[in-house]
């Protein structure tokens, strides 16, 4: 007997028993499909990550000041000093100061996100205007009220007006825009172009923030970077007396960070996802051992007129892996579809990840070679008279 | 085309040992239409079983078409049935899910004979039992006695020179009955070796010799005239 033989009648049996099959083939489906959208959400979402820690620019250092275990405090001006001093190895420092703010043009608001800053940003966060001009040095030392707009911002308060000179409120106090930020990717809510940026004087003052805590330092070049840290680093600790009141970080810790995050994330979703395409081959091996005991006339028939042990074998496993192949083919078509349903709803860019689809499809099927291989032994060993005598 | 040489099978049961056959020796020459015949628990069925090559003896030697089977492992023994045996049991044993020329087709399938020529094979055994116009029937769709020629079609399709009839019309009327066992009989004009196994005196008269088995011995062998 040949595969293909074996093949036409196990894919007779399972058209024979429609619902039957259908529920077995439900739980390599659902394992299939969900290893497939967990793998593809979560790797969406690291891609977004990474794709927004690039747009912060390279040669990027990242300062917080906690100011946890010291009185002592360090201002703006410290650090500009001390960038001064370092030219060598420092480009520029922008001060950072933020906080969630509602901006109104007419009779239209939205709630978005403000960052106060200086005329460094621009570059240190490789930040593009689109229209107008960006900060400048004398907006930040008269504490203007001057503010930048991001696309999302710009779609919003003045669909195709020209943004550019209008006022806008910023919770209640009157701002002129003097700049569009270049989009840094689809303009959406939940995107980095839903924000403002103002002179980081005023934003202290708007926020009620007297102290600033963050900073962007952008090093000379990239291979300063590490130096730039050092000299930093001790530069804080001479102030500070101590190494838990600051952190400082640059933009590759922070990539390997987050990719070490999802990396682990995404395994261990897809490995619950993985439980579930188990579960799913313990359902088809119950199936086929019921399928067994049922057909024990059957297979005795088949053994009396000439079927081999082999024959008996080939025909029961082919049939447990026709089931889990359809519920794997089924799986991956759903979690295609379900991969964009859910990534949209989540405004997460996923898109089905091939390796997740060809792994878990190549699970599926040794699950059901796995899982269908016992009960199919078991039928091959029955007994041909024993097996004609069951009613 | 039959020997069988002092055959014994012993079945086990805790302490107690069964001897269903207790040393039975017969012969069966080629084109001959022999009937078994015994009360139900004479060893009857295990002598079948036997001469189907379906089990092997505790002992005993066994000639079927002049090789000695008794002591083959279980493919070979599958693969002994597929070619030399022809199976008529007396509940059909048809597959009911398929038609009856798939069921026809079965044993050409395990044969390994290519499609076509196992079609040919399948419509001309079905033709020759009378349903060539059935055959994409399901066996549900057959009477008893069709059913029970379709099982006769199956145990033709392959062509093996023995037939094994284990009372073929134990589950029709008289009349359906009648045309098997004429069957059996033209079957048996056309060269085929015939092993008939009844309880009943009637139909095992009509065999050419009978062999009256009882508690697992041959008690009778009869020559009919």
């Amino acid at each position: 007997m040949n595969w293909i033989q074996a093949l036409k009648m196990a894919l007779k049996s399972i058209a024979s028993n429609k619902i039957r099959s259908a529920l077995t083939m439900l739980g390599i489906i659902i394992g299939v499909c969900s290893v497939i959208i967990m793998v593809s959400i979560v790797e969406g979402n690291t891609k977004q990550i990474t794709e927004r820690l690039k747009n912060m620019g390279t040669n990027l250092i990242n300062l917080n000041i906690i100011g946890r275990g010291s009185t002592r405090r360090i201002s703006e001006s410290d650090l500009f000093k001390f960038a001064e001093e370092n030219s060598d190895l420092i480009e520029c420092v922008a001060p950072s100061v933020s906080g969630s703010v509602t901006v109104k043009a007419g009779n239209k608001n939205v709630t978005t996100s403000l960052e106060g800053t200086n005329e460094a940003y621009e570059s240190v966060r490789n930040t593009k205007v689109e229209k107008g001009r960006f900060l400048n040095a004398l907006d930040v030392e008269r504490r203007q009220k001057v503010v930048l707009i991001g696309t999302y911002i710009e779609k919003e308060l003045f669909d195709s007006m020209d943004a550019i000179g209008q006022q806008i409120k910023i919770n209640g106090d009157i701002y002129t825009v003097v700049g569009v930020l270049e989009a840094k990717s689809n303009s959406s809510e939940g995107s980095e172009d839903n924000k403002v940026i103002i002179p980081y004087t005023t934003a202290k003052r708007l926020l009620r923030n007297a102290i600033v805590r963050s900073y962007s330092i952008q090093a000379k070049t990239p291979e300063t970077v590490n130096a730039a840290m050092k000299a930093l680093e001790s530069f804080l600790y001479k102030t500070f007396n101590n190494d838990s009141s600051y952190r400082v970080f640059n933009q590759a810790d922070m990539l390997e960070q987050v990719n070490e995050m999802t990396q682990s994330l995404s395994l261990m979703l897809g490995g619950i996802a993985g439980i579930s395409l188990i579960v799913g081959g313990i359902g088809i091996m119950n199936i086929m051992l019921v399928s067994v005991t049922e057909r024990t006339r059957e297979i005795g028939i088949r053994k009396a007129i000439g079927a081999k042990r082999r024959d008996i074998l080939t025909q029961f496993l082919i049939e447990a892996i026709v089931v889990s192949c359809i519920g794997g083919m089924v799986g991956v078509i759903l979690g295609i579809v379900l991969t964009g349903v859910v990534g949209k709803a989540m405004s997460i860019p996923a898109s089905p990840s091939i390796i997740s689809m060809i792994i878990s499809f190549s699970f599926s099927v040794f699950v059901g070679v796995f899982f269908g291989y016992y009960p199919a032994s078991k039928a091959s060993k029955l007994n041909p008279i024993q097996a004609l005598r069951v009613e | 085309m039959i020997r069988i040489n002092n055959m014994y099978k012993i079945y086990r049961m805790g302490p107690n040992e069964v001897r269903a056959l207790n040393g039975v020796s017969f012969h069966v020459k080629p084109n001959e239409f022999v009937s078994i015949i015994g009360p139900s628990g004479s060893g009857k069925s295990t002598l079948m079983n036997m001469i189907g090559c379906l089990d092997t003896p505790t002992s005993g030697e066994y000639y079927l078409d002049g090789r000695e089977v008794s002591k083959l492992k279980d493919d070979e023994l599958a693969e002994i049935r597929n070619r030399k045996i022809g199976f008529i049991f007396q509940v059909y044993n048809l597959l009911p899910k398929i038609t009856a020329i798939e069921n026809v087709e079965l044993p050409l399938i395990y044969m390994g004979i290519g499609k076509k020529e196992r079609h040919r094979l399948a419509v001309e055994a079905l033709e020759r039992v009378g349903l060539g116009d059935r055959i994409h029937h399901r066996p549900s769709e057959l009477s008893g006695g069709q059913q029970q020629r379709v099982a006769i079609a199956r145990a033709l399709a392959s062509k093996p020179p023995l037939i094994l009839a284990d009372e073929p019309t134990g589950a029709l009327d008289s009349k359906s009955g009648s045309e098997i066992m004429k069957m059996l009989h033209e079957l048996h004009e056309s060269g085929k070796t015939i092993v008939l196994i009844t309880h009943d005196n009637n139909l095992a008269k009509q065999a050419q010799r009978i062999i009256r088995i009882q508690d697992g011995k041959i008690i009778e062998e009869n020559e009919v005239a």
